[in-house]
């Protein structure tokens, strides 16, 4: 037998054989530090298993220890790329647990900075994922656009990525009067970077190639695996808790709920691009019906919330993070659990990614848009 | 069918039940003994609660509570449903065959509080490493690197 034989014979072994293949913790398609023991037969999936708990830094526990203000700035980086939805959902529970009424105009500043953030993350999102599917240039468009919009969150709140801007009973301070042009040409750029995404990047025939009827969630599964966000509403379900379970004020703003029909990749990209659409809208109105008034309702300067306990839930970017709250009427938190739309939603990868080819692989997780920091938490 | 007289039903199918309202939300507290018949009826049943939005516990004192945050997508309704562990030997049947989501979280609550759950596929640590001694989300947990300064209580 030749060499070149021999090689042959090798690779068709090679083949033939069932591979254990780490993906991670340290590959940059995980997007943080996710393991994925993933099994490969030549080019096909046969099994992936998520291993977490890389960034684990006990948040929880840490909650227990920690006076209820003390927390907001903690649960920032728990989804870093959405840092006021998690102080929103905190705010919320503890608002709750207090009976407290927050000013009108706080809440609708913080409809304002929350859609921004849906908006931030979306981008990153958009970008991050052209990428994986190995387009440069996209990456570089949008994060032109996110760096105007941190400065437009910079001007507000004071810091770029870790705001601490919610308080329990309102926002740290009022928007600045010279936000609001320089929001209203942001929300135009915008506009504009989701119609080029949808014409270079949706409409593209390799992007197609690479997401269409790839990674599909059927709308049972999804409900099964209790997924929530763009993820769910990419198969068809149309479950927004802004519209299912209105809180704060999104009662009062009309806006679509994008959904797709086949649950796959292509599904989720197309629904989380409208859904940057769709926010830009709901800024609009919160922007005009902006009422007068204060922004922090008065609040005891040692927060004791009534024994009790309660479960909030808000739309984040990326689906419904809950959190379940319970007080023993101490100045700290009996028990914190934070639900984190991520955890959730990953837990379907095997599901959806097995039998699929080793690139597409990339494409399943990349569209999930996962965030370690509030996987692991 | 409103969700109390559903409630209500639910409780003459299984007597050891109790429900109540807290808030704006209803919490059905059922025995240990009866907690995945009782879930499988819930997720077959009235609003049909098919959507697991959580399951987590917390560390009483003298008792894990277990507790699941239910939802039905369809009807729109929201249940909290809580059964009571014994501490010393915490243990309860698994409901990974009703919600395939409760997978993951029971395998966090084996792993931060310790609870066997009988009859899931794979209860293993997950946010922690697999040679992790003790669940540091009891009450009791003391962390053994913590250490004292002089004087302090």
């Amino acid at each position: 037998m030749t060499t070149a034989e021999k090689t042959a014979t090798q690779s068709e072994e090679v083949l033939e054989q069932v591979l254990t293949v780490n993906f991670g913790p340290q590959h940059p398609s995980t997007h943080g530090v996710l393991r994925v023991v993933a099994r490969i037969r030549g080019e096909y999936l046969q099994d992936a298993e998520p291993d977490l708990g890389y960034l684990h830094r006990c948040f929880e526990k840490i909650a227990e220890g920690w006076t209820y203000p003390q927390i907001v700035p903690l649960t920032d980086r728990l989804d870093y790329l959405a840092a006021i939805t998690n102080e929103w959902a905190y705010v919320l529970a503890v608002e709750k647990l207090l009976g407290l009424q927050v000013p009108e105009r706080a809440e609708y500043i913080r409809v304002i900075v929350g859609e921004l953030q849906r908006i931030l993350s979306h981008l990153l999102w958009m970008g991050a994922y052209a990428l994986d599917l190995g387009a440069t240039t996209p990456f570089l468009y949008v994060f032109q656009e996110r760096e105007r919009l941190y400065d437009l969150m910079q001007l507000v709140t004071g810091a770029r990525m870790t705001y601490n801007y919610l308080r329990i009973g309102g926002v740290k301070r009022d928007l600045p009067p010279e936000f609001f042009p320089l929001l209203e040409k942001a929300l135009d750029n915008v506009l504009k970077v989701a119609d080029e995404y949808q014409a270079l990047v949706l409409e593209n025939v390799i992007f197609q190639a690479r997401t269409k009827g790839i990674g599909v969630l059927p709308p049972d599964l999804a409900r099964q695996y209790a997924i929530s966000g763009p993820m769910l509403r990419g198969s068809g379900v149309a479950w927004d808790l802004r519209r299912s379970e209105p809180y704060s004020v999104y009662d009062r703003f009309d806006f679509a709920v994008p959904t797709g029909q086949n649950g796959d990749c292509y599904d989720r990209a197309v629904c989380r691009v409208e859904e940057i659409r769709q926010s830009a809208r709901i800024i609009r109105q919160a922007v005009a019906g902006l009422p007068a008034g204060e922004v922090r309702a008065k609040v005891p300067a040692a927060i004791r919330p009534p024994a009790g306990e309660v479960y909030t839930a808000i739309e984040s970017p990326r689906g419904e993070l809950g959190v379940y709250l319970v007080s023993d009427g101490g100045p700290q938190p009996y028990r914190l659990k934070w639900r984190a739309p991520s955890f959730v939603n990953l837990q379907v990868l095997p599901e959806i990614a097995r039998g699929a080819k080793v690139a597409d692989f990339i494409a399943i997780l990349g569209s999930i848009d996962i965030i370690l920091g509030e996987v692991d938490r | 069918m409103n969700l109390e007289a559903f409630l209500t039903e639910v409780k003459s199918r299984f007597p050891g039940a109790s429900f109540e309202q807290a808030g704006q939300d209803w919490v059905l507290r059922v025995p240990a003994a009866e907690w995945e018949a009782v879930a499988g009826y819930l997720a077959g049943h009235g609003p049909r609660f098919d959507y697991l939005s959580s399951l987590t516990a917390v560390d009483r004192g003298d008792r894990l509570e277990l507790v699941l945050h239910l939802r039905a997508l369809a009807a729109g309704e929201r249940l909290t449903v809580k059964t009571d562990l014994n501490r010393e030997q915490p243990e309860v049947a698994s409901v990974t065959g009703i919600w395939k989501t409760a997978n993951w979280h029971e395998r966090e609550v084996y792993d931060l509080f310790g609870v066997v759950f009988r009859g899931h596929p794979k209860l293993r640590r997950i946010l922690l490493a697999e040679d992790f001694e003790g669940h540091p989300l009891r009450k009791d947990y003391v962390d053994p690197r913590r250490r004292k300064v002089e004087g302090q209580a």
